[in-house]
């Protein structure tokens, strides 16, 4: 009945989109304030009806319902709990009944809390959410259906696949898809001003906090996914410039310029046509991000078995929504007005800097990861790997935490050249030296982790400028947020070229007994020991590290899951102040030898610590904002 | 300066970016994007220049794989649907879903001998996957026995 249940809610939860999408549609045309105040009751009731949608199918996973077709394909009942829960989405129509859950959750919200905005505007923000659920619920209910029921019932389901049994798949998924799809909601917002003529500060105020929002769970999302990759592929690299990280990486560029335009819109009325754009150009990223995970059309390390024909269906929807907000745009943006006027040197003028320089990345990244797909039309196979895209990516990403160093020094519509060189004369005096240091103490360096680790520091002491002379008690939380994101952007490139300059590996076949030298530790093999796991054999290696007088016990695993059946190793990972120690073991030789692979990476975790820093400015960010908010509403009601 | 024409200086400012970037991008592709080679690929079209990366793909051949004495280096022979194979030379550790008669793509370099030295083998998340050049040659999963 639960699975029965399930499909009648997303039904449900599809006539009411299209309710909403009708009510708002016929609200807007004849004005009628009953139709429009129905809109959004109906909008949190599609958010219920799906969110109980997808109880229900995280319910049959934890019952190990194997009637349900896409259970017995793809759990099994021996597995932990939390595998079983987490596999609801650890599948492609689990994770698409997840996509569509956190686009109408987010419609559902925007409908509760969203007081600013006008009403109308607000209105056509529903209609255009609606009309992206409706695409994306005709394409579970015909092409993805979660709850189909299978028969003959099988005795026991095939299992989740064992990579995929790790608590990362708990965190990740959720968190990546709800930056990648709460960024629908700046979408619908740019549609629905467009529709109403209604792009001024006040919309941009009101639309931040919800990019905000997605924004911070892309941050967390991609931070996760590439810890995650990391230690889970057991091949030690944090990012491998795979289409599938691709495609979470565009949306979060597209969102992390359209983050700083829509501040210049709220606070000085600028850039008003690109923030539109901008909002439109992320969401639209988020779904050719979809349509290349789904559709496998491209050759990824994270990629998963799929049926090709869904990748159509989605390819449509996708061609049609972008197709039609870009019409919509190029019909309404004479009717945007110009902002107001700012000078070369000023905070506008930088934030210009970010926006085109995350724009150029972003479309450099876009052709980098669909070149493969234009060749192949014309019949040549090619991957474009990361010496290309740090190649082209990587100077130009300097130049932009450069800018984002001195942006905020600058006073907005204009500034004095001269005021600024004395603000910047610290951190480019300590760019100087440490490109001096690196110079004399590492020569070899390749050019970017060099200039990676040269200005890092830089940068550092530079974000943390807009506190200084501030009483730090009545600093605004918001400029907290700034520059606890922009440290976390120095504190991650820090980690990224120390890791990139300074790893060493060893690779070798050693016998129990055998000590092995990996970067400053003395490793000494111990042994071999078999384990056994829920639902898994293992050999497990037992290694000790020593660096100076401290010993760290490390047990990477040879893992043999049994539904299905599946080798996957586990490494072993020590973190120390200063960096991980990372060991992978992997196959025995005829002499009785083991294969053990053996990482020492330098500041490695600062990669992540930056990322969690930089999600949590946003955190700082949005509470400062709608605090402020809050404080300045009784205020407007007085006057 | 009034804002239409500071908004024009910016479009056209974007649009001189945007433009100057993909088309240096582009003109570095032909450098560094590498082209895929099947063994028959190889037969047809010849063998890529030795400094030049490229990725092979094929099945790994039943009972080709030879593990040499220092114990993390292999060999072993790619195939497909014609009569032609590539040996590959690799050192390091395996990825956990490569095994006889099974789909691989690795990244690496040809020898002048017409050996392939890969500096990595892809690694796969699923078993069932099976990359879409392998599978666009009509490469499929074999059934095994077991």
């Amino acid at each position: 009945m639960i699975a029965e249940a399930g499909l009648a809610l997303l039904w449900i939860a599809a006539a009411l989109s299209l309710l909403q999408l009708i009510l708002a549609w016929a609200g807007l045309r004849s004005g009628g304030e009953a139709l429009l105040k129905l809109v959004r009751p109906v909008a949190v009731g599609q958010g219920l009806a799906v969110g109980l949608a997808f109880t229900a199918l995280i319910w049959l996973f934890l019952r190990t319902d194997l009637s349900v077709q896409l259970v017995a394909a793809n759990s099994h009942s021996m597995k932990p709990w939390l595998y079983k829960f987490a596999g609801a989405w650890g599948n492609h129509e689990g994770s698409m009944l997840l996509w569509v859950t956190v686009l109408a959750v987010a419609g559902g919200a925007v409908a509760l809390f969203e007081r600013r905005l006008r009403q109308d505007t607000l209105t056509a923000t529903l209609a255009a959410q609606a009309a992206i659920g409706l695409g994306f619920y005709a394409f579970l209910l015909f092409a993805s259906n979660p709850f189909t029921r299978l028969s003959p019932v099988p005795i026991e389901g095939n299992g989740l696949n064992p990579l995929l049994q790790d608590p990362g798949l708990a965190f990740h998924p959720p968190t990546l898809y709800f930056g990648y799809v709460g960024i629908s909601i700046a979408f619908s917002f740019a549609v629905g001003a467009l529709v109403t003529r209604d792009v001024g500060p006040a919309f941009a105020r009101a639309m931040r906090p919800w990019v905000l929002i997605a924004w911070i769970f892309l941050t967390l999302g991609i931070t996760a996914g590439s810890y995650w990759a990391y230690y889970e592929l057991g091949w030690g690299g944090w990012w491998f410039w795979d289409p599938v990280e691709n495609a979470s990486l565009m949306p979060w560029l597209a969102a992390t310029a359209l983050l700083h335009s829509v501040t210049v819109l709220a606070t000085r009325a600028g850039l008003r046509a690109w923030t539109i754009m901008l909002a439109v150009v992320a969401f639209s990223m988020s779904m050719i991000g979809t349509f290349l995970v789904r559709s496998g059309i491209l050759t990824s390390v994270h990629a998963f078995a799929v049926d090709p024909l869904r990748g159509s269906f989605i390819l449509a929807l996708l061609g049609f929504y972008i197709g039609g907000a870009l019409l919509l745009f190029a019909l309404r943006v004479r009717h945007v007005k110009e902002g107001a006027t700012f000078e070369l040197v000023s905070r506008e003028a930088a934030l210009v800097a970010n926006n085109l320089l995350l724009s150029v990345i972003l479309a450099l990244v876009f052709i980098g990861t669909l070149y493969p797909l234009v060749t192949q039309a014309f019949g040549h196979e090619i991957s474009v790997g990361p010496p290309w895209f740090n190649g082209v990516a990587g100077p130009i990403a300097l130049v932009l935490v450069a800018i984002m160093a001195i942006g905020p020094m600058l006073r907005w519509r204009g500034d004095r050249l001269g005021a600024l060189a004395g603000r910047i004369a610290v951190p480019a005096l300590l760019v100087a030296v440490a490109l001096l240091a690196v110079a004399v103490f590492v020569p070899a360096i390749r050019l970017l982790p060099a200039l990676g680790l040269a200005i890092a520091p830089a940068i550092a002491v530079a974000s943390l400028a807009p506190l200084w002379g501030r009483n730090l008690r009545r600093t605004p939380l918001f400029i907290w947020g700034m520059v606890i994101a922009h440290l976390g952007i120095a504190v991650s490139l820090a980690g990224m070229a120390a890791e990139s300059a300074f790893t060493t590996e060893t690779l070798v076949a050693a016998r129990p007994g055998q000590t092995v030298r990996a970067g400053p530790f003395s490793v000494r093999f111990q042994g071999i020991a078999p384990l056994a796991g829920p639902n898994w054999t293992a050999i497990e290696a037992s290694l000790e590290a020593r660096r100076g007088g401290t010993a760290y016990a490390l047990r990477p695993q040879a893992r043999l899951f049994s539904s299905p059946p599946t080798p996957t190793s586990e490494a072993a990972i020590q973190t120390v102040w200063d960096g991980q120690l990372y060991v992978a073991i992997g196959e025995a030789d005829a002499q009785g030898r083991w294969q053990l692979r053996l990482w020492w990476k330098p500041l490695v975790t600062w990669i992540w610590l930056g990322g969690a820093m930089i999600a949590l400015g946003g955190l700082l960010a949005l509470i400062g904002r709608v605090r402020r908010e809050r404080r300045a509403r009784p205020e407007e009601a007085l006057a | 300066m009034k804002a239409k024409n500071q908004r024009l200086i910016l479009l056209l400012l974007a649009l001189g970016a945007v433009l100057g970037a993909v088309i240096l991008g582009m003109s570095a592709m032909r450098d560094q994007a590498s082209f895929f080679y099947a063994p028959g690929d190889v037969a047809t079209k010849g063998r890529p220049a030795p400094d030049r990366a490229v990725r092979i793909g094929g099945m790994v051949k039943q009972g080709s794989i030879n593990r040499h004495g220092d114990g993390v280096t292999i060999d072993f022979l790619v195939g497909d649907q014609t009569p032609h194979t590539i040996r590959v030379f690799y050192t390091g550790l395996t990825p956990d879903l490569f095994r006889e008669n099974s789909g691989v793509i690795a990244e690496g370099r040809f020898r002048a001998d017409g050996a392939f030295v890969a500096s990595e083998i892809l690694a796969k998340h699923d078993e069932n996957y099976m990359p879409p050049e392998l599978t666009r040659r009509g490469i499929h999963k074999t059934e095994s026995l077991e």
